[in-house]
């Protein structure tokens, strides 16, 4: 009826209707443009969370006890103990590895447990709008003017030191954290929920908590994975400096109460470099992988960016060529004056 | 099939000014009647109040009086929202943001199809989906239910947006400005196809547009609305040819003409205050009406 013919394009597309593979590769495409692109940073990045994940998973299963007690106390790294003994002789590299497992289990519970609770205010919230949006955003706007590290220490050390676990160290530092997300969560939706997709998706009959998790949740994922990332980040550095002034939980070891120890133990003044720098640097290069990631995604969530370091990329080969060509102009100079003398 | 009867509609939205209040009427006493296999158009400037009348329609927006009252064929009311939203759907303006960029094409049309229990099984429903895909011109369906929305012109965009509007099985067919940001070149070929569905489906349209020549060739009915009033109405042809209200002239002189170039440029600028929304010319009575006032009888005599 129409006098409209289907699109050329679609023509040579008739073969892939008939071959499943081919619209699979369509629908993968389809996440794979939410995955950040491949940088030499991004697999920086990767390589450190990757490798000190895997020595925190690992790693306490080939070490011995980090606890027994020896009498070679503050020895320097050897071929016994790679990197030295503490003050009362238990190996440091067994510690570290303990250390690190607590450390990551921390970040990752608080990453989870922010994300969770900047999730359900930040965008149940903005969805709802009107009187419900008011409150989560008074709400948030409260929890985000507390101030963080004071309040946890007011709260940790107002739990007694037997409860003191490390549950409770996450859940404190999960409510003081989330709030900043949440804001930001709540500006995207407020964005995305006013696009005329999810007025379809209503129209159509679809139930709240579906437009919610199905239409709006999916564009709101780069931003969300980008606030985990961080999330962890600020619970590892935060539980550090919870352990570092003995307010840590008290039946897990992690890098802060290594520090803490070797605080304690005039590690710095002794010059044990061996007892401090290993879980100082493990947090660092933790801490750099996950920025280094975040900045990726963060090239998903603006595109801008990555127009920025395709620009660079352009204009450093542009360079490179022209410099070439300078070079072989020279060259071809100097021989054409050789080929006439 | 299914009618849809708007009776003396009126929308305000409650504008906030620091402390002040002000209320906007947005639609003022506004009622229609949309009948099966026939079209009306709902013509009017920016701001008219066009398409708070396709959001009360489609129940995203209460009215804040005035009913919109949806018949079945033997004259029960549909109450329930989900035979409501069944019922009556929507082709919302822009392609380019009614589709979710994250999802295929396929999740587009097939949410419908499982949200009103049309199809039961997943094998059911891919089936439907391409059926669906078909019947608005879009082929080869299957490569095109794997698609995504950023991978399709908006041409095509807009017959899945209409291809989702049907696939509940709708009857009421809302479209607001449906080819308004489609290319010239394939406006024509959508305004076909809707005709097309219509025809088959005798489908009850509201057809929203500002646009007075697709309108008069899309429509049986024009109803020509300003400041949320109604100011005229009447057969397409009568109220295009035989415009009686000034702002009906206004809207078909504003249209360009190429018999008479330079028209529209030298024609003498309006006062739009004085224009007079307080009256509606209904050329099925053929006589003048107040407008915005509660209607004794609603409806058009269609």
């Amino acid at each position: 009826m129409t006098n409209l013919k289907p699109p050329p394009e679609a023509a040579p597309a008739a073969d892939p209707a008939l071959d499943p593979a081919l619209e699979g590769a369509t629908a993968k495409a389809g996440w794979r443009s939410l995955l950040p692109t491949m940088t030499p940073w991004l697999a920086i990045g990767l390589v450190l969370i990757g490798g000190i994940a895997l020595f925190g998973l690992l790693g306490p299963l080939f070490v011995g006890d980090p606890r027994q007690i020896r009498d070679i106390g503050l020895t320097g790294p050897s071929a016994a103990f790679p990197l030295g003994t503490t003050q009362t002789g238990q190996d440091v590299l067994a510690q570290l590895a303990f250390a690190t497992r607590g450390s990551l289990e921390i970040g990752l519970l608080v990453g989870l447990l922010a994300t969770a609770l900047s999730a359900f205010f930040g965008i149940y919230g903005a969805y709802k709008g009107r009187i419900v949006d008011e409150a989560f955003s008074l709400f948030t706007n409260v929890f985000l003017v507390i101030p963080g590290l004071p309040l946890v220490i007011v709260i940790s050390g107002f739990v007694p030191r037997e409860s003191r676990g490390l549950w409770t160290i996450a859940v404190v530092l999960a409510v003081t954290s989330w709030a900043g997300s949440a804001r930001v969560l709540r500006a995207q939706t407020l964005s995305v929920r006013n696009r005329d997709y999810v007025a379809a998706s209503q129209v159509s009959g679809e139930r709240p908590w579906r437009v919610i998790v199905v239409e709006i949740l999916p564009n709101l994922l780069p931003v969300i994975a980008s606030q985990f990332v961080f999330a962890v980040i600020a619970a590892i550095l935060g539980e550090a400096g919870l352990a570092f002034i003995g307010l840590g939980a008290s039946n897990s070891s992690t890098l802060g109460t290594m520090l803490f120890y070797a605080q304690n133990g005039f590690a710095l003044s002794l010059g044990a470099w061996w007892w401090f720098i290993p879980p100082g640097l493990v947090i660092a290069l933790f801490g750099m992988g996950l920025s280094l990631v975040n900045f990726s995604i963060d090239e998903v969530i603006n595109p801008k960016l990555k127009n920025v370091r395709l620009h660079r990329r352009r204009a450093r080969r542009a360079a490179r060529l022209e410099r070439e060509a300078t070079r072989a102009a020279r060259r071809g100079a100097t021989t054409a004056k050789e080929a006439v003398r | 099939m299914t009618g849809v009867r708007v009776t003396d509609l009126v929308k305000d939205y409650t504008i906030r000014n620091g402390l002040k209040r002000t209320r906007h009427r947005a639609v003022d006493h506004v009622s229609l009647e949309l009948t099966p296999g026939r079209t009306v158009a709902l013509v009017g400037e920016s701001g008219s109040g066009k398409s708070t009348i396709a959001k009360i329609l489609t129940r995203m927006e209460r009215p804040t009086s005035g009913t919109v009252e949806v018949r079945l064929d033997d004259g029960t009311p549909v109450t329930d929202q989900a035979r409501y939203r069944r019922e009556v759907q929507m082709v919302f303006q822009d392609p380019f943001a009614s589709l979710n960029p994250f999802h295929s094409i396929e999740h587009h049309i097939a949410r419908p199809l499982r949200i009103h229990k049309r199809t039961t099984t997943a094998e059911e429903t891919r089936e439907r989906v391409r059926e669906m895909l078909e019947r608005v011109n879009l082929t080869p369906a299957a490569a095109i239910a794997g698609r995504r929305p950023h991978e399709l012109s908006g041409g095509q965009r807009q017959r899945v947006a209409i291809a989702r509007a049907l696939a509940p099985g709708a009857s009421v067919l809302v479209a607001d400005e449906p080819v308004s940001m489609l290319d010239v070149s394939i406006r024509l070929g959508v305004l076909n196809l809707l005709g097309r569905l219509q025809r088959e489906d005798d489908l009850a349209v509201l057809y929203i547009t500002h646009d007075l020549a697709t309108a008069r060739h899309f429509s049986d009915e024009i109803t020509v609305l300003y400041r949320g009033r109604i100011v005229e109405r009447g057969p397409a042809d009568a109220v295009i040819l035989d415009p009686h209200h000034e702002y009906t002239k206004l809207l078909a002189a504003a249209a360009p003409d190429p018999e008479r170039v330079g028209a529209v440029r030298d024609a003498a600028p309006v006062d739009r205050d004085a224009i007079d929304s307080g009256r509606c010319y209904d050329h099925f009575a053929g006589e003048w009406r107040e407008a915005g006032v509660p209607s004794a009888n609603a409806g058009s005599a269609a």
